[in-house]
């Protein structure tokens, strides 16, 4: 019987040696890379010194970024940093990911050629299933698991059962890699693909650059997935290449790979998709949503902050020449200060500003309702990011709407959702 | 280890923002964050929670962020087990690693309402409804991640398998 991807790198890292492992297995492995940030750090670091090995298994291989309260919003979340900054000089950690030289981990970490195909990463951050994009097994983690990585390079972890995703059809135009794993997780829903890893696959996939790669498998924690896998390709080649900062080995998924379920996706019928308040899973065609008045626009995130977001909102603005609504809040964070740079140079600081929105420096602030952009009683807000529950930008009964990067800016423009051929 | 407390009742996919908003992350105490448990979903459950009550979820409990002041901020508030449906897995770890008891039993969970009291054998894995007199069976740990149970957490586990703490 054929292998999946997550049986194949977590074989490929299982301490024991044993060269096959199968779904539903127990097993203890090796990692890559151990990662955690402002928010998740403190707790694991409490958690390593307890467990009192003195110093982290490889200081090259353990990454704190700062980013959820980026640049430090208030003096506890200062002294949260100040934990994670004074543990990486203490233990030398090699990488080092400081307010003005970073940004937010997911958009950094393969930014810089830090993980890479075939790796097997651990983050204290739910998000972390991201660079399964690269092809790379990676799953969040809370801090204790993460300390425990930090003090040994292993953890333990049962060997996910995968789902297949196969994506097919001509794109329509306002249709990205977001619509297709909001539509995705519309359709299994929060807890589909729980404790399962995600296989994307198709020319529909293929088609996709990097940048909407890791979109998609930022979002596999929406349906309750261990980890996501793009399969790599030349795409992923042509990025990693440029970036990688150590030799690699990618893995492929065998044909005869055994899957516990295979779902088909016609992207030719497939508009831009909505998830509704208050769950990442309320998931609708966009015209078929209420053209509801909106307070907030958020465009960036983990999930859509990457310069080819940006170049999305760009284009619109200089196609129709138009400015965002005069009584909508609009928020853009670049999700790296690698993005900031190149919105700078290609004078998109200037567009962004004049068209009303505020730029600002990178951080994870606003999706989590940290800082930088936090709701009221009441307030909608259309965001690019990933998770819409009740309370999660800010008051309780704040709602909103996730979308792609064009149905947002659209709807800055127009003050209300709107689809982006109404511009 | 026999453990009984009062139910409290929510739904499916309770995700750990609505258990710990995000605007509290900027602690980890486990009582400064206790006092906001739960509260964008159940204002009253942090000020009337009672030692030992227990948190009763339906499917996917724990979803969302990788948070562990999710659980720490269940363990402040004095819940002494948390029994669902089903659990997301981040959660299901991080509850498991830091030594507060959690039980998955679909039956359980759908029968039981607020304000029933429950008796646990986290040892026999049994959940009896004393309203009903009902006993279930909650689905059986991994060996392994009982070691880690019965050591009180990951940590203290880790000390006794790494050779560090020779008392464990």
């Amino acid at each position: 019987m054929g292998k999946t991807l997550a049986e194949k790198i977590i074989a490929a890292h299982n301490v024991d040696g044993a060269a096959e492992v199968s779904a539903g297995d127990l097993v203890t492995v090796n990692v890559d890379v151990v990662m955690a940030n402002d928010v998740t750090a403190p707790i694991a670091i409490e958690s390593f010194n307890a467990i009192g090995v003195g110093e982290v298994f490889d200081r090259n291989r353990v990454m704190l970024v700062p980013s959820h309260f980026a640049p430090n919003k208030d003096i506890k979340s200062a002294e949260q940093t100040r934990t994670l900054t004074r543990f990486a000089e203490l233990q030398v950690l090699e990488h080092r990911f400081q307010v003005g030289r970073a940004g937010i981990e997911h958009v950094v970490l393969p930014e810089r050629g830090l993980v890479l195909p075939g790796d097997l990463v651990v983050g204290g951050d739910s998000h972390t299933c991201t660079y399964g994009a690269l092809g790379a097994f990676a799953t969040g983690m809370g801090s204790t698991d993460i300390g425990f990585a930090m003090a040994t390079g292993k953890t333990w972890l049962k060997v996910p059962e995968t789902m297949k995703f196969v994506y097919y059809g001509e794109r329509q135009p306002w249709v990205y890699s977001k619509d297709m794993i909001l539509r995705t997780i519309g359709e299994i829903t929060v807890d589909g693909a729980l404790y399962r890893s995600m296989e994307f696959t198709g020319p529909g996939v293929a088609a996709l650059n990097m940048s909407e790669r890791f979109t998609m498998t930022n979002m596999v924690i929406e349906a309750g997935g261990k980890c996501g896998f793009i399969p790599f390709d030349e795409v992923t080649r042509e990025y990693v290449e440029a970036r990688a900062t150590r030799p690699y080995t990618p893995f492929f998924a065998d044909d005869d790979a055994r899957y516990v379920s295979v779902h088909e996706f016609d992207l030719s019928e497939m508009e831009p998709q909505v998830a509704c308040p208050y769950s990442p899973d309320n998931v609708h065609p966009i015209s078929q949503i209420r053209p509801e008045k909106v307070d907030q626009v958020f465009i960036g995130s983990c999930t859509n902050g990457r310069f080819e977001d940006m170049a999305i909102v760009a284009d619109i603005l200089q196609r129709t020449g138009r400015e965002f609504h005069p009584d909508v809040r609009v928020m853009i964070i670049p999700g790296s200060q690698a993005v900031y740079l190149d919105m700078l140079r290609q004078g998109w600081l200037e567009l962004f500003t004049l068209a009303g929105a505020a730029v600002s420096t990178s951080t994870c602030g606003p999706c989590l309702g940290g800082h930088m952009g936090v709701l009221a009683a009441d307030e909608v807000c259309v965001s690019t990011s990933n998770r819409n529950f009740r309370g999660r930008m800010g008051h309780r009964d704040a709602r909103v709407f996730l979308a792609n990067p064009a149905v947002a800016a659209a709807s800055a423009i127009m003050g209300r959702l709107a689809h982006p051929d109404e511009l | 280890m026999k453990l009984e407390g009062k139910v409290w009742k929510y739904g499916d996919n309770i995700d750990t923002d609505v258990i710990i908003p995000a605007r509290y992350l900027v602690t980890t105490d486990p009582q400064t964050l206790a006092a906001h448990c739960m509260e964008d979903i159940d204002q009253a459950f942090a000020s009337q929670v009672q030692p030992g009550d227990i948190i009763v979820g339906g499917r996917n409990f724990g979803c969302g962020s990788s948070r562990e002041h999710a659980p720490i901020s269940i363990k402040g508030a004095g819940v002494s087990c948390i029994i669902a449906e089903s659990f997301a897995r981040i959660f299901f770890r991080n509850a498991i690693n830091i030594g507060l008891p959690i039980l998955e039993s679909p039956e359980a969970a759908r029968d039981a309402q607020k304000g029933d009291t429950l008796t646990v054998d986290l040892v026999a894995g049994t959940i009896t409804n004393q309203r009903t007199g009902k006993t279930y069976q909650a689905s059986p740990y991994p060996p392994f991640v009982l070691g880690i149970i019965n050591a009180g957490g990951l940590v203290p586990y880790t000390r006794r398998e790494l050779g560090i703490d020779i008392t464990g």
